[in-house]
């Protein structure tokens, strides 16, 4: 609002003629009536700022706190963008079961989900990778496994890959799709952001001590990922295997293709944990849920959405 | 309203009233001044120390960004701004250029009231709506044109431009405007055409404001963050050409915030004292390049 009005400020003085400058309404500032309109407009901002600011300020301080003399329980579960679209269907399916306990499942990424644990400001974390040195002291409950796919244009014709070929393409080494079986074109690499649990966990299964390539597309999701690719005819990238769709094609990796019967018997090498990490001992309705996740009512949705259940070995 | 200001005075509660006004207004605009300052004062001890440990000019002109190793150097992402941005000033100064001197200047009155209203609601259009045009439209016709990934400097600056024009266009018409009728007579009156008006006497008096225009455009570029992580690909490498992908300063706050944690979330508070520090000097550098000789010539 104010910055047209200052630019023509800076625009009239050069040219010296007041009477010109649009400016410079008649409205004189001593003018009572535009004083008035002005404290009632500023008066308003104030209030509506404070509002926010009460509000912004109160939700994150108590987001899994009971509001006092409510009925319903509540429970925040935050973290992974990856395991969220699966934790939102568990939360479904337990609040239809317990109407009185109300769970909120919110993204912010592995690392965020494990400080969120850590913090408290979540009574539980998900994370798509395995703790880290510095989150130690939480407890990990593996509620499922996934796959990370490996996904090119459906145009494409590679099928398969080695490990050590998705590596040197990853890190740059190869860069022409013709040296592992395709067309003579340039590759394109897509990857995740640093921090990403996807990333991560196909940085420690895939690349080891390699670096993926800095003149990789950056995307921020698994969704975007797969939009990327299923666009480009030259691309390559990663995205989790529940979320792989006829958009995209998943390449087998030395000959396995990325399936849920492969990741149970082993075969398929590029899997990863889904992880609910707690701190200390849970509320009792953040164990409910927990045991609900962990039932066979709740293993049968996530399998059914493309994950691999749990297992009794998985837990520490 | 003009007329009758003679009659204030006498009216006593309402000078005690002018009186309390006057100092809420004040200790607004203050207020306003102390949360900048606030802010600023927060990002820098939030940044600093990481920038202090890894060395301010290895962190700014290091080219390889490697968080989760602990290496930060942010030059492409500088880079990356700076070329979005001057790729976004290019495409669209001259179009918003344009577009202001035909409006102002040429246009019927009648069709002006209808097209600068039309400009101005490009702005108002949420940036994500530009990113995804951009995505789904832009990005596909740069890889089968032009080659490369699609995801571009070229396509950012496009997509940028189009962001810039309405504040561009807005602000070039009002310096126009407030260019006194007089000159535009005197000119037409010895002879000149429209266009040598305009050339020569109306658009290097309206300079100052056209240069205000481009700061405030470059203000809006180099501070776009969503449409820009969804159309340039965010790659850490410096692109060797328009085509290449690129990473810029506020998308590399945006991408990776949810999941820095330590010295990687310090590491994006830097790039933001960063960012900060290159928008102050491009500021100033426009401020002095469109402020002197604007001085000189009025005294």
């Amino acid at each position: 609002m104010s910055q047209p009005r200052a630019s023509a400020e800076r625009g009239a003085p050069s040219v010296g003629h007041a009477e010109f400058v649009p400016g410079g309404s008649p409205a004189r500032p001593r003018d009572p009536s535009v004083l008035l309109v002005l404290l009632r407009l500023a008066l308003a901002v104030t209030l509506a700022l404070t509002a926010i600011i009460v509000t912004g300020c109160g939700t994150p301080s108590r987001p899994g706190g009971q509001a006092p003399g409510s009925a319903t329980r509540s429970l925040t579960v935050a973290g992974s963008t990856s395991v969220q679209p699966f934790a939102e269907l568990l939360a479904e399916e337990f609040m239809t079961i317990n109407p009185d306990v109300s769970v909120s499942v919110q993204g912010g990424g592995s690392s965020a989900g494990a400080r969120a644990a850590l913090t408290g400001v979540a009574q539980i974390g998900m994370l798509s990778r395995p703790l880290k040195e510095d989150e130690r002291s939480l407890q990990a409950i593996v509620i499922a496994r996934d796959a990370i796919a490996v996904i090119v244009h459906p145009s494409n014709p590679v099928n398969d890959l080695t490990i050590d070929q998705i590596r040197d393409i990853f890190a740059g080494r190869v860069t022409n799709w013709s040296r592992v079986g395709g067309m003579d074109h340039r590759i394109d690499v897509v990857s995740r952001e640093e921090g990403s649990g996807t990333r991560g966990s196909f940085d420690e299964i895939v690349m080891g001590d390699s670096e993926v390539t800095p003149a990789a597309i950056v995307q921020d999701s698994n969704g975007a990922v797969r939009e990327t690719v299923a666009g480009d005819p030259a691309a390559i990238g990663y995205i989790s295997l529940g979320l792989l769709d006829g958009r995209v094609k998943g390449i087998r990796v030395s000959g396995v293709a990325p399936s849920v019967p492969n990741i149970e018997n082993g075969t398929y090498r590029i899997v990863r944990p889904f992880i609910f990490a707690v701190r200390g001992a849970l509320s009792p309705h953040a164990q409910e849920f927990m045991d609900f996740v962990l039932s066979p009512t709740g293993q049968g949705l996530l399998k059914a959405e493309g994950l691999v259940p749990a297992s009794a070995d998985d837990q520490p | 309203m003009i007329g009758n200001s003679a009659q204030y005075p006498v009216r006593r509660p309402a000078r005690y009233g002018e009186a309390i006004i006057e100092r809420a207004l004040v200790a607004m605009a203050l207020s306003a001044i102390a949360v900048l300052g606030l802010i600023i004062l927060f990002v820098f001890r939030e940044g600093a120390p990481l920038m202090y440990k890894v060395g301010v000019a290895r962190f700014v002109l290091g080219a390889k960004w490697s968080p989760s190793r602990g290496v930060f150097g942010i030059l492409p992402m500088i880079l990356g701004s700076l070329s979005v941005t001057l790729g976004a000033l290019a495409v669209g100064l001259p179009l918003g250029l344009a577009c202001a001197i035909f409006l102002a200047e040429m246009a019927p009155a009648r069709l002006s009231s209808v097209l600068k209203p039309c400009v101005e609601l490009l702005a108002g259009i949420p940036s994500v709506a530009y990113g995804f045009m951009g995505l789904v439209v832009l990005v596909p016709l740069i890889r089968r044109w032009f080659g490369g990934p699609g995801f571009s400097v070229l396509a950012a600056a496009i997509v940028l431009a189009m962001m810039v024009l309405p504040t561009i266009v807005s602000i070039s018409y009002d310096a126009l405007k407030a260019v006194p009728a007089a000159y535009r007579d005197g000119m037409l009156a010895l002879g000149a055409t429209r266009w040598q008006a305009i050339r020569m006497v109306i658009l290097p008096a309206a300079r100052p404001g056209i240069i205000a225009a481009v700061i405030l455009g470059m203000g809006r570029a180099i501070g776009e963050t969503m449409a820009v992580i969804m159309v340039a690909g965010n790659a850490t490498k410096i692109p060797s050409s328009v085509l290449e992908p690129v990473r810029t300063l506020t998308s590399n706050i945006a991408l990776e915030m949810g999941y820095a944690a330590g010295e990687h979330r310090e590491a994006l508070f830097a790039t933001g004292i960063v960012l900060f520090v290159v928008i102050a000097l491009l500021n100033v550098v426009a401020r002095l390049f469109a402020g002197a000789p604007a001085r000189g010539r009025s005294k």
